[in-house]
């Protein structure tokens, strides 16, 4: 007998005994990713009440999301990170600050930060090194007085990169933790 | 809300056992000093088969880096039986030892094949076997066939027919794959369009661990290879990672962010039993069981920097194991726990390192720069690890002592996160 033809015989005979009991995934996705557009998201289910302090007035009767303004600094999300660090840089403090006190002005609000490393050593210190870097943001979120009630943190190691280069220029902008409101 | 089903819904994931398309090709990129001229003769076939057993085995022997293959095309005489060998024809060709076989075809739709080795100084045979086999185990009997003979010739038992695992990442999807310890005849375990890494063998070799990102965060599962059926070993809030079974199949180590900082805790096969290993405020990850079931080697920066620790499985303070240079993970340990392969950063490289534990002594086999995921063969021979060629991934494989290496890659995918499994019975 043909050998392929008993290969495709065998596998289609094993793949009906597969398809029999489908594995069922539950549909559980509490975080979106947003890893290649997060500055460029559409919240539809943002808060309706007017803009906290941070963002500009407006005499306009439209209400402004203050998350997705690009002229408000809750619009940026992402805080980077030295090679091997978790620090959160002085210049990224404003941007944490911000996001701190729009939690605090609307306790409904929930957000995750989701640690990321760049893709050089073990994939799996990678990954607790992501986890370290989303917990110091939402520390720093904390000391400006944000609940651990509105703040998730989830690491994806070196498994999102935002850019896929050799280069020091790519792997500072995978060193990195975003931040994602609920219902984006 | 939009964008959220619709990302929900583009996720699509199987369990199957496929075929995998392409096969990963071998490159050999050194060699031993010393090296057994051997000839493998085409075996009679009465049945046509893509495999040829003779090029099968021939490679395997090869990528030993311990055996010459010598060419026996263009020889007028080509045996498939005792009676047929003329010895002088292979010693003038140099050849130590020959092997010659034939597959035939039964009445019951199965196999038999059949081969023999010989000595050609001493123009006497030193193994012979006759297996009888379904069409779908010629593969696998080519790689028993060169596991007799390695161990005839090197007194040492072989690899061939042990399987390894890996990930596949291809556009936007990752499959898991099983494959022939060659990289041939891979089957896709788990095909996924999130992440999948860190897959770890049971020590029988029937079931795989895993780190799935399907759930939109680190889920680790264990997979039958027998059945394909799975189930979730440890989903608790945060990351549930680097699985790693004991040597008696009992009990896994994990990690978990489950406090807050990663944590290597223990956890019985059935999900059962969870309590936390190590307490620290640093990383612990990368848990790596000792053969002989005492210690749990790990990675941590508890130092200021990543390096690798042990610490007894029933408890207690951690002791450093490595001490050079500022970076250094994924320790997996040699069968006989006399060895310790990892990672080490040198220069801004990351390459395969094997420290004598008993010595301290280091030495690092590899030449590249973006290795990672290094774990031995099961007769501590052979070091398997992923490696970064052109911006792709691919599979390379060095012997323990340094000097052969060889290249496992398959076309069009990247490889990584490989990991060889146990002797099955």
């Amino acid at each position: 007998m043909n050998k392929n033809l008993m290969m495709s015989v065998l596998l289609v005979s094993v793949l009906a005994a597969c398809s029999s009991k489908p594995v069922k995934e539950e549909p559980a996705a509490p975080v979106v990713d947003k890893s290649s557009s997060s500055q460029a998201a559409a919240p539809a289910a943002a808060p309706k009440e007017a803009a906290p302090t941070a963002a500009p007035t407006t005499t306009s009767t439209v209400a402004v999301n203050p998350l997705t303004d690009p002229n408000n600094i809750l619009s940026k999300r992402n805080v980077f990170f030295d090679f091997d660090k978790d620090e959160v840089k002085a210049e990224y403090r404003p941007l944490v600050e911000a996001h701190a006190k729009y939690l605090v002005a609307n306790p409904n609000a929930k957000l995750a930060v989701q640690g990321n490393a760049d893709d050089r050593g073990s994939r799996e210190y990678n990954l607790a090194l992501g986890q370290r870097r989303a917990a110091a943001v939402k520390k720093v979120m904390n000391v400006y007085g944000a609940s651990d009630k509105q703040i998730e943190t989830v690491s994806y190691g070196e498994e999102k990169p935002r850019c896929t280069e050799q280069a020091e220029s790519c792997w500072s902008q995978n060193r990195r933790a975003d931040i994602v409101y609920a219902g984006e | 809300m939009l964008k959220k089903a619709l990302y929900c819904s583009l996720i699509f994931l199987t369990v199957v056992f496929g075929k995998a398309e392409a096969a990963l090709d071998i490159e050999i990129v050194g060699g031993a000093a010393q090296q057994i001229p051997i000839a493998v003769v085409p075996f009679a076939q009465t049945v046509s088969q893509n495999d040829s057993l003779a090029a099968i085995i021939s490679a395997d022997l090869r990528r030993s880096g311990l055996f010459r293959a010598l060419e026996t095309r263009g020889v007028v005489n080509q045996p498939h039986e005792l009676a047929e060998v003329k010895f002088s024809d292979w010693a003038a060709l140099q050849a130590q030892a020959l092997v010659i076989g034939k597959v035939e075809q039964q009445v019951n739709n199965r196999l038999k094949v059949s081969f023999r080795l010989l000595d050609v100084l001493k123009q006497s045979p030193l193994a012979g076997l006759e297996y009888d086999i379904a069409p779908s185990q010629l593969r696998m009997t080519a790689h028993k066939i060169a596991d007799v003979i390695y161990e005839k010739m090197t007194g040492e038992k072989g690899v061939f027919a042990t399987r390894i695992t890996y990930i596949v990442k291809q556009g936007n999807r990752f499959q898991l794959q099983v494959a022939d310890a060659d990289g041939g005849n891979g089957q896709t375990v788990l095909s996924s369009t999130e992440p999948i890494i860190s897959p770890s063998w049971s020590p029988d070799g029937t079931k795989l661990a895993y780190v799935s990102f399907e759930k939109k965060k680190p889920v680790v599962y264990v997979q039958s290879l027998v059945t394909g059926q799975r189930q979730v070993l440890a989903n608790f809030k945060g990351n549930n990672s680097a699985p790693c079974w004991s040597p008696d199949g009992s009990r896994l180590a994990i990690v978990l962010t489950y406090a807050a900082n990663s944590q290597i805790y223990l956890i019985n096969a059935d999900g059962t039993g969870l309590h936390q290993l190590s307490h620290s405020s640093a990383i612990d990850t990368e848990p790596e069981w000792s053969p002989d079931g005492k210690w749990v080697y790990f990675t941590s920066d508890r130092g200021g920097s990543p390096q690798i620790y042990r610490m007894s499985t029933l408890g207690g303070d951690a002791q450093r194991v490595t001490f050079e240079g500022s970076y250094n993970v994924s320790p997996h340990l040699s069968p006989d726990g006399k060895l310790l392969t990892f990672i080490r950063r040198e220069a801004g490289r990351f390459r395969v390192a094997q420290q004598e534990l008993s010595t301290g002594q280091v030495q690092l086999l590899s030449d590249s720069a973006q290795d990672e995921s290094p774990s031995f063969a099961p007769n501590g021979r052979m070091i398997l690890y992923a490696t970064n060629i052109n911006g792709r991934g691919v599979l390379s494989i060095v012997s323990a002592d340094g000097r052969t290496r060889q290249r496992l890659s398959e076309a069009g995918g990247d490889v990584r996160e490989p990991a060889w499994g146990p002797w099955m019975n």
